[in-house]
């Protein structure tokens, strides 16, 4: 599904991820840890094309492609989709006619008809309920005035919504309260299927109670320095990061 | 009259010898010959403007003034099939059109206005006595300083003359229809005065459109805005690319009276966008707003000035221009608050998107502030597409292309949302959709 070999990145002088090597399976669920500054989110960027990355070494394949040589958009029709760890506000950009126009950029690209307002409807009530989410909001322009926990379950309902192969959760946990966290991993394992993989993004272990994954690995800058199973993540919320840093030392 | 210097503009002294020869035989202006005088003078001061003027520093009409124009053609001989295609759609109005300068009675459509509401030709109407016309013409439009206002002024030109009674209510808006139709280049004037009564209410809408060749206009515009009264006004500029010109606006405000104005630019070579309302009685409010999309060459200039010279006074101004390829937008907002105008509060935004290397966009407010309560914002941002937004849209799976008309589309929208006439908004919308793409 998803193969990370040797990947260097730079953003401006500094180079942020040093050598980041992963594999994920079609139905895995992969959880990357690690403490601020540690890449996290230069690695979620880089999978989902943000242009402020320079890739300087390695390779990046999704389902066998070279997903260096695809725009953002060609990735998120191939069934790579982001969840933001801070969604934008579109103001003045109605929620409708954008997810509209995205899922049936996507349903194209899959050679699926493309659907009318009725059949979008209905798809959008669907997957609304999954993560609770009050319809009132689609009347509103994407994202805007949305609290912390209403954008975030949002990103949930667009991937729901976007129905991709690959779902990147960059820091989904963040700002969210214990209902609100929970209502988004409902979501979350609502969607886990034998094709689906996940990459799920946090600092904390908080978020792994609810979406328990197959593998863990701590990312200390710009390496994953450790990979295990869901122990490793406890391990982990219990000696801290100064612990894994200090043994990424030792090996190094 | 002292003759122009030799570097002035050779259309300036082919308009000269015009207006002269206009005080000989029939052409003599009768009643306003010294106001004429005055302005020509005023004119012939100034000479056409050039960018060492501060208020024209970004618009060079040089290049853009030829000196062959042809001097104001005759009416054209149109009819009502020519007017189809510059319908507005669903909007139910009345309507008039004026056609290379001239009011054409023919095609004006003015039943079910209510009585006592007149609507004629200006020139017709100056000539003929009429005493409201009389009264308020040249009155609003300051032509010292003013070339293009002194000009006007000073020829005997033709336009569309409105008057709403006091206390008259005009339900169905007012469509001016105005159009260019000759088949060569021309300099066209026309001047128009629209005066609203005490407590009246009235919308005009304005939408410009080129059959032929376009040339350079000069169109001046003074309204008369009677206490209590409400008028909203919308320009939509979708004349050839050829077109160039100046189109004025000059308004005097009474007391507690509303005047909203919006104006929709898509087309045009060269347009430069004048709009002056003054508060003479107190608690008047105005709102000023305007959407441009320019391409390719294009180039707009946007002047305003709020002069708040009566307390407790509001204004809005809400601008935004997106500039393609190599085209320029300009924006200079000035808002004056008079010593009397204790009370003021007056907001204006100016926003550009430039979308290329090539394009620019300049953006100046100016605040001269003489009383000491007031409230007075302003903001003015000028930039590229917000990328954050633009990646957003793209990590869904929407192409760059589409996510830029999506992104544009929502920056035009709260100036859509202004219009207060829906038919007029839809038609609007897919417009501006369709200048997006």
């Amino acid at each position: 599904m998803l193969t990370i070999d040797n990947l260097h990145v730079r953003v401006e002088d500094h180079e942020i991820l040093k050598g980041l090597s992963l594999d994920v399976n079609p139905g895995e669920v992969h959880a990357i840890m690690g403490p601020n500054g540690s890449g996290k989110s230069t690695l979620a960027g880089v999978l989902a094309g943000k242009e402020d990355y320079e890739i300087t070494e390695g390779t990046l394949r999704f389902k066998g492609q070279d997903l260096t040589e695809m725009e953002p958009e060609e990735r998120a029709r191939e069934g790579l989709f982001l969840a933001f760890q801070y969604p934008i506000e579109l103001p003045g950009v109605s929620t409708m006619q954008f997810l509209k126009t995205a899922v049936n950029s996507v349903r194209k690209h899959r050679g699926e008809a493309e659907l009318n307002v009725a059949e979008f409807l209905r798809l959008m009530r669907e997957k609304a309920a999954l993560v609770n989410l009050d319809p009132r909001l689609m009347q509103r322009a994407v994202n805007e005035g949305f609290s912390g926990g209403e954008k975030k379950r949002a990103e949930i309902f667009q991937m729901a919504l976007l129905d991709p192969t690959l779902a990147i959760l960059d820091e989904t946990d963040s700002g969210l309260d214990i209902d609100a966290l929970r209502i988004v991993a409902d979501g979350v394992n609502g969607l886990r299927s034998p094709e689906r993989s996940f990459v799920v993004i946090t600092h904390y272990q908080r978020l792994l109670n609810y979406i328990v994954p197959d593998v863990v690995h701590v990312l200390v800058d710009g390496r994953i320095v450790r990979t295990g199973g869901p122990e490793l993540a406890l391990e982990l919320e219990e000696k801290g990061y100064d612990w894994i840093k200090q043994h990424a030392a030792v090996e190094a | 009259m002292a003759r122009t210097t030799p570097e002035t503009h050779p259309l300036a002294h082919r308009l000269e010898d015009a207006f002269a020869a206009s005080f000989q035989g029939d052409g003599a202006p009768g009643a306003f010959a010294a106001l004429r005088r005055r302005a020509m003078e005023a004119f012939v001061a100034e000479g056409f403007p050039t960018p060492r003027r501060e208020a024209w520093k970004y618009t060079d009409l040089r290049r853009t003034l030829r000196s062959d124009y042809a001097l104001q053609p005759a009416a054209p001989a149109l009819s009502v099939a020519d007017l189809d295609a510059l319908d507005l759609p669903g909007l139910d109005a009345s309507r008039l059109v004026v056609a290379d300068g001239h009011f054409v009675e023919a095609l004006a459509d003015l039943s079910g206005l209510p009585e006592g509401v007149m609507v004629s030709s200006l020139r017709g109407a100056l000539a003929s006595g009429q005493p409201i016309a009389l009264a308020h013409f040249a009155h609003v439009a300051a032509v010292e300083g003013e070339p293009f206002a002194a000009l006007n002024t000073a020829f005997d030109l033709d336009g569309f003359f409105v008057h709403v009674p006091d206390g008259t209510v005009v339900e169905r808006p007012i469509h001016i229809v105005h159009l260019t139709t000759t088949d060569e280049p021309a300099f066209v004037q026309s001047r128009h005065l629209v005066v609203v009564g005490d407590r009246a209410q009235v919308t005009l809408v304005e939408t410009h459109a080129t059959r032929g060749t376009a040339g350079f206009g000069n169109h001046l515009t003074e309204w008369v805005v009677g206490e209590e009264a409400v008028v909203d006004h919308v320009r939509v500029q979708g004349e050839g690319d050829d077109a160039s010109g100046v189109n004025a606006v000059a308004v005097q405000q009474g007391g507690a009276s509303t005047f909203r104005t919006l104006t929709f630019t898509f087309g045009g070579h060269l347009l430069r966008n004048e709009v002056q309302a003054r508060h003479e009685g107190e608690r008047c409010a105005t709102a000023i707003g305007g959407l441009y999309v320019l391409r390719g060459g294009q180039h707009l200039d946007t002047h305003t000035l709020l002069d708040h010279a009566a307390p407790n006074g509001t204004s809005d101004e809400l601008f935004k221009g997106i500039v393609f390829d190599h085209a320029t937008g300009v924006f200079n907002g000035k808002v004056l608050v008079r010593r009397a105008a204790q009370g003021t509060n007056a907001y204006q935004q100016s926003q550009g998107v430039v979308l290329s290397d090539d394009a620019r966009h300049f953006s100046k407010p100016e605040l001269e502030i003489y009383a000491d309560d007031v409230k007075c914002s302003h903001g003015s941002t000028t930039g590229a597409i917000d990328a954050e937004a633009l990646f957003y849209c793209r990590a869904r799976g929407i192409s760059e292309a589409v996510a830029t008309a999506l992104l544009l589309y929502a920056f035009a929208h709260d100036v859509v949302e202004r219009v207060p006439l829906p038919a007029l908004r839809d038609w609007l919308d897919r417009r501006i959709e369709a200048r997006l793409k």
